[in-house]
């Protein structure tokens, strides 16, 4: 079963961040992906840029709107994913407990929805 | 007969339904249908004869049942002839079997990733004996809210895939407190007399000491990993047992508040307290490291054991707090610490300890009303007055207004 795990964090505490404490933090997110990769958790992972580059899209009465920023203002920004794939809740909780993030934002752990096929 | 089904129907649901979850691979809609459908067939079949084991002949027509509706909406979505049995994998029934059944119910029911008042609703109505209208009456919300409620955490365990497990060793202690604070919440919501239909509230703590027992019983079982959390449990059950035993001298024939000191302790329940004296030991005992409900237990036990308030060993409470304090550092514990070093060591003593409080707990009208009480009790008449009025703009229920009100107006008198 297949879980995207959703990492928030909060840019501007991020980028107070000592550089010293940035390097260490960005070393244990390559250590953290090279684990789930080599455990067969991993199905995709991607870091995003921040979300001063966001662009909102939304079509109302067919006329197209651009607006800058994400579509909610909140205290934590989506910052990157994981895709990971867990044999059930618990392990899918216990691999999203391991994303760095989660000691200083958070992770939403959402499953995948399955359709049924012919 | 149906007097006979209705009988077996309470006593034997929750351990029917919790054998049958596990063939459904945690799909509680489906297994609660297959249920139901075992006790309607239950009807016909035992009319001619009653099985010699009522319990394992539903858990089999239930969980085949099941089985067969999974099969069908497998072949309903075509899939190829080699469709995968759903019953692999599944040993024959055996009673220790089905008694983990229940205990992973419990843990799946109880889990952290379902909001405290699904996994209360969903504890109740699947290992209790209530209605999902009991249940709405009992928390005061409508039944289709209740029912929705019920609908979108069986939905969560199904579609998130929380596992119907005894969690592994690791996250086991963690995963046991979440199923007792979920009991302990059922119990306080019935113990808490402040709001709701008094006869419901009594079932709550009823339901709320069954589960509890049943906490004790399934984890009496001998794994390593589960010594602490029965330890615990046992607890947790002498707490509530030691708390319910006072039920009918806490609040007066006026419906108003009794406190501790002032009730009939000739009413207390005997039997039950009893029963949890007996408990105590072996929740405390565990690997002295005492948990939190064994610690407020044996505070509890210390009560009900004292012949009179002037006798209560009020010393031992003190140090029954601090170890409390040591495990669950809040405010609101060092608040009742510095109560029972009021009656050890004298107010002036608990007075210090209460005020170093302050900041934390300024917004609580215990806070206030226990300041208030040991101003009185040093003579500070007008100090204590503020108090009170203090304590009275902050409180919460009525019984407890009143109860301020009565102690600000007997200051006034005496002053």
């Amino acid at each position: 079963m297949q879980y995207l795990c959703l990492i928030y964090d909060d840019e501007t505490k991020m980028d107070a961040m000592p550089d010293a404490e940035k390097g260490a933090f960005f070393a244990e997110y390559m250590k953290f992906s090279a684990d789930v990769k080599a455990s067969g958790h991993m199905v995709a992972g991607d870091a995003l840029q921040p979300v001063a580059t966001a662009t909102t899209v939304r079509i109302r009465d067919g006329k197209l709107t651009t607006t800058d920023g994400p579509f909610a203002e909140t205290r934590e920004q989506l910052g990157g994913y994981y895709l990971i794939e867990a044999k059930d809740l618990d392990e899918a909780i216990q691999i999203a407990a391991r994303i760095p993030s989660a000691r200083y934002g958070s992770i939403e752990v959402r499953p995948v929805m399955v359709f049924d096929g012919p | 007969m149906d007097q006979l089904i209705a009988a077996v129907f309470r006593a034997e649901r929750a351990r029917v339904l919790a054998s049958t979850i596990r063939v459904t691979h945690g799909d509680f809609e489906l297994a609660e249908e297959a249920v139901q459908d075992a006790f309607v067939a239950a009807v016909d079949a035992w009319a001619a004869q009653v099985p010699d084991e009522p319990r394992a002949w539903l858990i089999g027509v239930a969980r085949n049942k099941a089985i067969d509706t999974i099969r069908r909406r497998s072949k309903l979505r075509a899939l190829v002839a080699a469709a995968p049995d759903a019953a692999e994998g599944y040993a024959p029934t055996l009673p220790g079997a089905v008694a983990d059944d229940r205990l992973r119910l419990m843990f799946t029911c109880c889990h952290p990733a379902l909001a405290p008042e699904a996994q209360v609703a969903l504890t109740l109505r699947t290992l209790g004996g209530l209605t999902t209208d009991e249940i709405a009456r009992a928390f005061l919300t409508a039944p289709a809210t209740m029912a929705q409620r019920l609908v979108r955490a069986k939905t969560k365990i199904r579609d998130a895939k929380i596992p119907y497990e005894v969690p592994d060793a690791s996250a086991l202690p963690a995963r046991a407190e979440a199923v007792m604070a979920a009991i302990y919440l059922v119990f306080n919501e019935g113990y808490a007399a402040s709001r709701g239909d008094a006869l419901i509230r009594r079932d709550l703590c009823r339901e709320a000491i069954r589960l509890g027992r049943l906490l004790v019983e399934l984890t009496a079982r001998d794994r390593p990993e589960l010594a602490g959390p029965n330890a615990e449990a046992q607890g947790l059950l002498a707490l509530m047992l030691l708390h319910d035993a006072r039920r009918d001298t806490r609040i007066d024939a006026a419906g108003e508040l009794v406190l501790l000191e002032d009730q009939d302790r000739a009413r207390w329940d005997r039997a039950q307290i009893d029963e949890a004296l007996g408990l105590v030991p072996a929740a405390l005992r565990h690997r002295g490291d005492s948990g939190p409900y064994a610690l407020q237990a044996a505070i509890a036990a210390l009560h009900a054991q004292a012949a009179s308030p002037g006798a209560t060993d009020w010393r031992q409470i003190a140090a029954l707090y601090g170890e409390l304090y040591r495990r669950q550092p809040t405010a609101v514990v060092a608040l009742n610490r510095a109560v029972a070093v009021a009656m050890a060591d004298g107010a002036a003593a608990g007075l210090a300890l209460t005020d170093a409080l302050a900041d934390e707990l300024a917004a609580y009208h215990l806070w206030h009303a226990t300041r208030a009480d040991l101003l009185r009790r040093l003579g500070r008449s007008a100090e204590a007055a503020r108090a009170y009025q203090a304590a009275l703009a902050r409180v919460g229920t009525e019984p407890e207004r009143r109860f301020l009100s009565r102690r600000l107006a007997a200051l006034a008198e005496a002053g």
